[in-house]
């Protein structure tokens, strides 16, 4: 082994994966929630059809859409092999355990609300993103293909909106967590910054799903 | 004072183990959390039984001895104190009490709550050393160090080795020590001719003995006697890419 894989499988250089991995994905959904704003407006969906339509077939945004499935991927297996070490790290357990008195609930938790957003991912990208690139749907006047029209369709059903609205509730946990970690992973813990990175975070595991939530309630009740 | 305890008993290693339940009367509240073991430990003597076996040596909170997992917490409901230094007027008469070892596959259970905590003697000689000049005492004074930075290292350095750390993390990670240990003679000028190859190996060998990965829970800081601080970790992640990165081992 090189230098450079002994230190990236160490237990150190597993965690800093994760964190490079995770705050990419932290930037795409900063792209991600500012596209979905278009949802919001009152033109039928032109506006978001074009920018879909952008975002499938601009080859910078592809090369982007490339390193987001990587890290998505990367980020699942890294948690599952770090999961499963930290495991045999205590093979006996505690009969009687504080956690909750020493740490926050989403940093003991971080595993099973990622697999329950894994999940949710799966059956989010098969309803939107499959569709748009190889379902049979149709277009707008424009003659752009009408993605608006499919998630308009898909948040007239209640328990879709209700799917969305509650997941978002875990990516707000998984976030809350997930945020500050990766800059302490990264060893960036500061006196002067880290109060500012931890503000910033909450404000982001809030807003951004906040947002994200919004959408299908707009849609639904409009619809 | 009536308590109950629950305390796991365990013969030796290969021993499965389980818990155990006596009463204990007759508890001043004045008493260490030992103390009150002490008396458990006669009653069980008078009646010709083995008493609880515990770790335990300078019972003033310096020595990093005492470990017991009190009631799903790590020395106990209070904070920065060890177990020694716990007192049975933070419980209430008639309390039931829950104590364990701490639980990790690096800490084996070698007796009751006696485990075998030499794994953070190997990762100490893998590299917690620094080189000495031989020759004259030299001056107390000699070489200058920044009141902040003697502070920051002085406070690192209380890390007494208990093992809380890795007894409170979900993971059983071993981070808060070792960065502690990192961190303490990082920032010297005494520790900077190891630095990098220690940061490497000790690194190395708190993940040969089997402690989990740290997920920044913060449980650990939370639960430690001596309150070191989470930026520890963080400098320890930085002393580790910067060792990785510019050291001459390849
Ligand atoms: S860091 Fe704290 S809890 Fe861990 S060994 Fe040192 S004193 Fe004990
Ligand atoms: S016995 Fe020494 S610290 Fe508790």
């Amino acid at each position: 082994m090189s230098w450079f894989t002994k230190a990236m499988s160490s237990n150190i250089g597993k965690k800093l994966i994760m964190a490079f991995t995770g705050l990419f994905l932290i930037l795409f959904l900063v792209g991600h929630v500012s596209g979905n704003t278009l949802l919001f407006g009152t033109d039928g969906g032109l506006a978001f059809n074009a920018y879909a339509k952008f975002m499938t077939t601009n080859p910078a945004v592809k090369i982007l859409s490339y390193i987001t499935y990587i890290s998505i991927l990367v980020h699942v297996v890294y948690s599952i092999i770090v999961t499963r070490t930290n495991k045999t790290a205590r093979p006996v357990g505690y009969e009687v355990n504080a956690g909750s008195t020493n740490s926050s609930w989403a940093s003991r938790n971080m595993g099973v609300l990622g697999t329950i957003l894994l999940i949710f991912l799966v059956v989010h990208m098969k309803g939107f993103w499959y569709e748009m690139h190889w379902g049979e749907i149709g277009t707008d006047i424009n003659g752009n293909k009408d993605l608006y029209g499919v998630v308009a369709k898909a948040y007239a059903e209640w328990w879709y909106v209700l799917l969305y609205v509650v997941s978002m509730g875990f990516l707000a946990f998984h976030l809350s967590h997930g945020f500050s970690s990766a800059f302490q992973t990264l060893g960036l813990n500061h006196k002067k910054y880290t109060p500012i990175i931890k503000g910033v975070s909450l404000g982001f595991s809030i807003l951004v799903p906040a947002i994200f939530a919004a959408i299908p309630i707009y849609m639904f009740i409009n619809s | 004072m009536n308590i109950t305890l629950k305390v796991w008993r365990q013969k030796n290693a290969q021993d499965k183990g389980g818990f155990k339940t006596y009463p204990v009367a007759n508890v001043s509240p004045d008493m260490s959390f030992l103390e009150m073991f002490d008396v458990l430990n006669e009653q069980l003597l008078a009646k010709g039984e083995d008493p609880v076996h515990f770790d335990h040596d300078c019972r003033e909170g310096i020595c990093g001895m005492c470990s017991m997992y009190i009631n799903g917490k790590p020395h106990g409901p209070k904070d920065a104190v060890t177990t020694c230094q716990l007192h049975m007027r933070s419980f209430k008469d008639g309390d039931s009490i829950t104590v364990e070892p701490w639980r990790a596959k690096a800490f084996p259970v070698v007796k009751d709550l006696v485990t075998d905590r030499s794994a953070f003697d190997r990762i100490i000689q893998s590299g917690g050393y620094i080189s000495i000049n031989t020759g004259g005492v030299p001056d107390a004074n000699e070489i200058p160090i920044p009141k902040k930075i003697a502070d920051q290292a002085m406070d690192a350095a209380t890390c007494i080795g208990c093992g809380a750390c890795v007894a409170a993390c979900k993971n059983a990670s071993a981070m808060l020590f070792v960065s502690a240990k990192v961190s303490q003679l990082a920032m010297l000028p005494q520790g900077q001719v190891e630095r990098k190859t220690r940061a490497e190996r000790m690194v190395a060998q708190m993940d040969e003995e089997g402690f989990g990965a740290c997920t920044n829970t913060g449980a650990c800081s939370a639960e430690c006697p001596k309150e070191i601080s989470l930026e520890n970790i963080a400098r320890l992640n930085r002393e580790f890419y910067g060792a990785k990165l510019k050291s001459e081992n390849v």
